[in-house]
């Protein structure tokens, strides 16, 4: 076992797959020189060189719909699109190409490409480097969507994407990367198909994702205070969802809270209740409660944004008023 | 306009000729089969004509190997068939039938053959480009030495890939062919009201690209610059640009109603018929007489009415197979 | 010949308006030459005509407004006709009615009680228990309704009992005066000796607890069901002039309400029950027809009716079928009569079976034949 942070551990999961496989390279804006705008990819140009790590220029669109290219032609491309607010300019790649040719082809072409992108609010960078688009994306058909929330899924996850002969988006929340926590080091790829419990509990299921699992654990160790045992699922896996351990969790507690850093409407949160009406409606004692951010821009004054976004005392209250 | 006619071209073997004329009429028949049958129903959704444009996809596709890519844009019928697609295979996809090349899934729009290295028909002007810069990086990481031919409109440039895919193809020096089919329309907006640059070779060249702007009317023309830009990537000089000065003689697509060209204009060019222009050449050549020419045309309408046959006789992927193939492994 | 069709010229139209004709009678047209001008929603488009000839007949004037694929023209065509100009036989895609998701499989929730809010929040004001309600939604849940329900059973408010009851009425004598109405009726009877299957009865009976023991009219409608294979016309429906059989042999149980009124509900599958399946099945339905909460299927799904009027004191019955069934059986009392058997008199158990048939469907030999088969299976009532 060795103690390490999340940035540290997807670097390591970089370093095994550069080191064992050819066909993998990094490519992005300024994964090379500058050593990753997170720093995730310091070091590795100098131990890999240019031609495994490469400095796109800023063009998302066409570095994205390169590494679809180089995927259909025998490699194994990581793509770091730099944050998720960038990654709108190649919606069109992402949404048109990526996810849509094998279908369209008839089943022809196999697009074996990582895309790894940074996520998420809370560092007061204003509007326009805030977002939590990842529902975006595991709405649509013909990608996989992951969100490792701890150190040992930050290097785990990728590995098993590296795996995959279908595209898969990893999104690493920004406030997690300096999360540390000790791993296994020899652990290899990790399950990518299933949530997993953080916490045990038989009263209340709190659902989250991504950088709201810290928040959701703290909640929970508040709520044991008063006696309220409540289970943390982190859904690691965001498509496809994994709704069997939701409903297993529900059928001991009968009451669900999702936390999800989306905006409310239309969020993951709301497919989350939509599958336990579907599928969980005799379990529960209550609605499911959604705790997710505030219907606006991101601000950037610091007590505006933490009014806007997910927070423990949130959490906590929206427990409380469903049990 | 300007168009820079190839500074000699050697008299192609007779062989080597009637198959390019061949190769044109067959796409120029297909089209017209296709225009037929979308009329009555048979062909659904979007129909864009290659219909004037034939020497284009027929030249270039001389220059290019069986090893070579091909991505092309939703206009891609004329490419499909030059590249040897089989009119049936493609006739069935336009019907939506499961023995289509897409297996009915993609449409006109949408033909891909991996095994012929196809990689479609995309219907997002533009859309094309990066993925043919990512087969070409790919190439040139694997050491494997092959070209990316990427056809796509003058419409194209005006998105912004065009110009990232143009500077990250330079910038790596990846083996890519850009090869531009200005037909002066992207949809109803001629480009004269779309570029305030309208000679495309220069923005390829602001990109440190080499480009040549050709005649698109004359097959040979177009085979030979092809030919050229495709030995230079050959000789590892990077990507290179062809601009092909072409028309469509139809419109947009079948809904059309071209009221952005006068008729007059479509007459001139009609003049410059490709198929017309290198069947006079031939004659003048003495390597094609009338009926030379029939038996070419009786020959394409049975391949013609076999591809209807065989699109007809497809069978239709079953319902329940709606969900297969959406990812490798679901 | 040709007939030139409104073309379809782009992805969403559906009609066309002809607006000038290029092209008159007796002129020739050339392949790829303009023969009209249609006008959509977007444009007035030139169209071209995909063969050479002549046109014979204009069929849609200028002006006029028709759906794509109408007929315009008719054109003279030289030689051969051209491959696939007309839409062939074109055979649709296959449209399937997608069933609508299965909801995934509920667990089972062991001593978890299955109530929408709805009904919780119903039984809550009228003080029902829910425990004490049996539920109809899915996978057995209780909804309002069935709250709704429970509490008709318990409390009969005044008003409503005279209500339901008229309209049943209304509703036995529609269908009893269609039957009369549209039914040749023809009516035969056969007593059956029963001493076998009381014996028998009686003996299972001794062996069962009391709340599972069979009651004869259970062997009745079983055999009254087997015999049915004997003669399957007799399980048919009359449909729009004819006789279609079912596959099925569903035994509708004419049952009597309190406070008049009847209703036949259907043993589903009845000839392939065990006898005790069947008594489980009529004990339910017969209290479920009283509550008032019998299910559709159990209503629309009798393909014979059987009526057992030996306890209400008939002998025999001759009654009207319920259409659109072909035939009624009816049981009448079990009475000890003197039967022969080796020249002597001794006295056995007896009940009169009759048969009500369609005469349009079966004949009196048949129907005959038919009696004569429960006859039969009741003489061996082990193999019911």
């Amino acid at each position: 076992m060795t103690r390490m942070t999340y940035r540290e551990a997807v670097r390591s999961a970089l370093r095994e797959a550069l080191s064992s496989d050819p066909t993998v390279f990094l490519m992005g804006e300024d994964v090379g020189r500058y050593g990753g705008a997170f720093a995730v990819s310091h070091g590795l140009l100098q131990d890999f060189g240019p031609e495994r790590i490469r400095d796109a220029p800023l063009s998302e669109s066409t570095f994205v719909g390169a590494g679809i290219g180089a995927a259909l032609n025998g490699m194994r491309p990581i793509v770091e699109i730099m944050t998720v607010n960038f990654s709108l300019l190649a919606m069109d790649q992402i949404l048109n190409n990526l996810a849509t040719l094998r279908y369209m082809s008839g089943g022809q072409m196999s697009m074996p490409l990582v895309v790894r992108m940074a996520t998420g609010g809370g560092r007061q960078l204003g509007a326009q480097h805030s977002h939590s688009l990842e529902v975006w994306y595991a709405h649509i058909p013909g990608i996989r969507v992951l969100a490792p929330a701890t150190v040992a899924d930050a290097k785990g996850m990728l590995l098993a994407a590296l795996r995959e002969p279908d595209p898969v988006f990893i999104f690493e929340h920004a406030t997690l990367y300096p999360v540390e926590d000790e791993i296994d080091e020899t652990a290899g790829p990790a399950d990518i198909q299933h949530a997993a419990a953080r916490r045990a509990g038989r009263d209340i299921t709190i659902v989250t994702y991504g950088g709201s699992l810290p928040k959701a654990m703290t909640a929970a160790e508040e709520l044991a205070k008063d006696g309220i045992a409540a289970e943390v699922i982190d859904l690691r896996t965001l498509r496809p969802l994994d709704t069997a351990a939701v409903l297993e969790s529900l059928a001991k507690t009968h009451r669900v809270v999702v936390v999800d850093e989306g905006w409310r409407t239309c969020s993951l949160s709301a497919e989350i209740s939509a599958r336990i009406m579907e599928e969980g409606f005799d379990d529960l004692d209550a609605p499911a409660a959604r705790v997710c951010s505030a219907e606006v821009p991101m601000p950037y004054a610091k007590h505006l944004e933490e009014a806007a976004l997910p927070q423990v005392a949130g959490i906590v209250a929206s427990v409380r008023s469903i049990l | 306009m300007r168009a820079e006619k190839a500074a000699s071209q050697q008299t192609p073997s007779r062989e080597h000729a009637l198959g390019l004329l061949r190769q044109m009429l067959l796409i120029r028949r297909f089209e017209e089969k296709a225009a037929e049958l979308y009329q009555v129903g048979m062909i659904r959704g979007f129909l864009h004509l290659y219909i004037g444009e034939e020497a284009v996809g027929v030249g270039a596709m001389q220059a290019l190997g069986t090893d070579d890519a091909i991505v092309a844009t939703y206009r891609d019928h004329g490419h499909a068939l030059a590249r040897g697609i089989p009119a049936g295979v493609l006739m069935a996809e336009m019907f939506g039938k499961a023995n289509g090349c897409s297996r009915g899934r993609g449409g006109s729009m949408h033909f891909f053959d991996v095994s012929r290295r196809f990689y479609g028909g995309y219907a997002i002007v533009g859309g094309g480009l990066p993925i043919a810069v990512g087969l070409s990086l790919a190439d040139k990481m694997r050491g494997v030495e092959r070209v990316t031919a990427c056809f796509f409109g003058e419409g194209a440039v005006s998105e912004g890939e065009f110009h990232e895919s143009l500077n990250l193809a330079a910038l790596w020096k990846l083996p890519v062919l850009f090869l531009c089919e200005n037909n002066l329309y992207a949809m109803g907006t001629a480009l004269s009201i779309a570029q305030a640059e309208t000679e495309i070779a220069i923005q390829a060249r602001s990109h440190r690209i080499t480009a040549e702007t050709v005649d698109g009317m004359d097959v040979l023309t177009v085979e030979a610059a092809t030919k050229r830009a495709a030995e230079a990537v050959g000789r590892g000089e990077g990507p290179q640009f062809v601009e092909f000065q072409t028309y469509r003689f139809r419109g947009h697509s079948m809904a059309d109603p071209e009221l952005y060209r006068t008729k007059e204009e479509v007459e001139e060019w009609k003049k410059r018929d490709p198929i017309v222009l290198f069947r006079r050449k031939l004659e003048e050549w003495e390597m094609l007489t009338d009926p030379d020419f029939t038996q070419i045309e009786g020959s394409i309408d049975a391949e013609i009415g076999e591809a209807v046959a065989c699109a007809e006789d497809g069978e239709w992927e079953p319902v329940e197979d709606l969900m297969k193939d959406v990812m490798v492994r679901p | 010949m040709a007939d030139f069709l409104m073309p379809i010229l782009g992805a969403d139209m559906t009609e066309g308006t002809v607006v000038t004709w290029r092209k008159q009678p007796g002129e020739r047209v050339e392949r790829g030459e303009i023969i009209v001008e249609v006008e959509t929603d977007k444009a007035t488009v030139e169209v071209e005509s995909f063969v050479a000839g002549t046109v014979e007949m204009i069929l849609v004037d200028e002006g006029r407004k028709v759906p794509v694929g109408t007929p315009l023209a008719v054109i003279g065509v030289e030689g051969e006709q051209p491959v696939a100009s007309r839409p062939a036989a074109a055979v649709p895609p296959p449209s399937v009615a997608f069933p609508a998701p299965a909801p995934a499989a509920t667990k089972a929730l062991g001593a978890r009680l299955r109530a929408s809010p709805a009904a919780k929040q119903l039984a809550q004001e009228l003080g029902v228990e829910l425990s004490t309600v049996t539920g109809t939604g899915p996978e057995g849940r209780i909804t309002r309704e069935d709250v709704e329900q429970a509490t008709k059973v318990l409390t009969r408010p005044a008003e409503e009992a005279p209500d339901r009851q008229t309209r049943m009425r209304q509703a036995i004598a529609a269908a009893m005066s269609r039957s009369a109405r549209e039914i040749p009726h023809f009516h035969l009877a056969r007593d059956i000796d029963m001493s076998s299957a009381t014996a028998w009865l009686a003996e299972e009976d001794e062996r069962k607890p009391v709340a599972e023991r069979l009651l004869y009219v259970v062997l009745l409608i079983k055999a009254t069901a087997l015999a049915l294979r004997e003669v399957p016309e007799l399980n048919g429906r009359w449909i729009e002039g004819r006789v279609v059989e079912n596959r099925a042999v569903n035994v509708g149980v004419a049952i009597s309400l309190r406070g008049g009124g009847l209703v036949a509900p259907a043993l589903l599958g009845t000839d392939r029950r065990t006898l005790d399946d069947l008594m489980r099945g009529f004990r339910d339905l017969v209290q479920r027809a009283r509550a008032g909460s019998l299910r559709g299927l159990e209503i629309t799904e009798p393909t014979i009716t059987v009526t057992n009027l030996g306890e209400a004191g008939a002998d025999s019955v001759f009654g009207l079928i319920y259409p659109p069934q072909v035939a009624l059986v009816g049981f009448g009392r079990m009475t000890e009569r003197a039967q022969i058997y080796n020249g002597e008199i001794t006295p056995r158990p007896a009940i009169t079976a009759s048969l009500s048939a369609d005469h349009r469907v079966v004949d009196g030999h048949r129907g005959s034949l038919f009696l004569g088969a429960i006859d039969r299976m009741l003489q061996e009532p082990n193999r019911l």
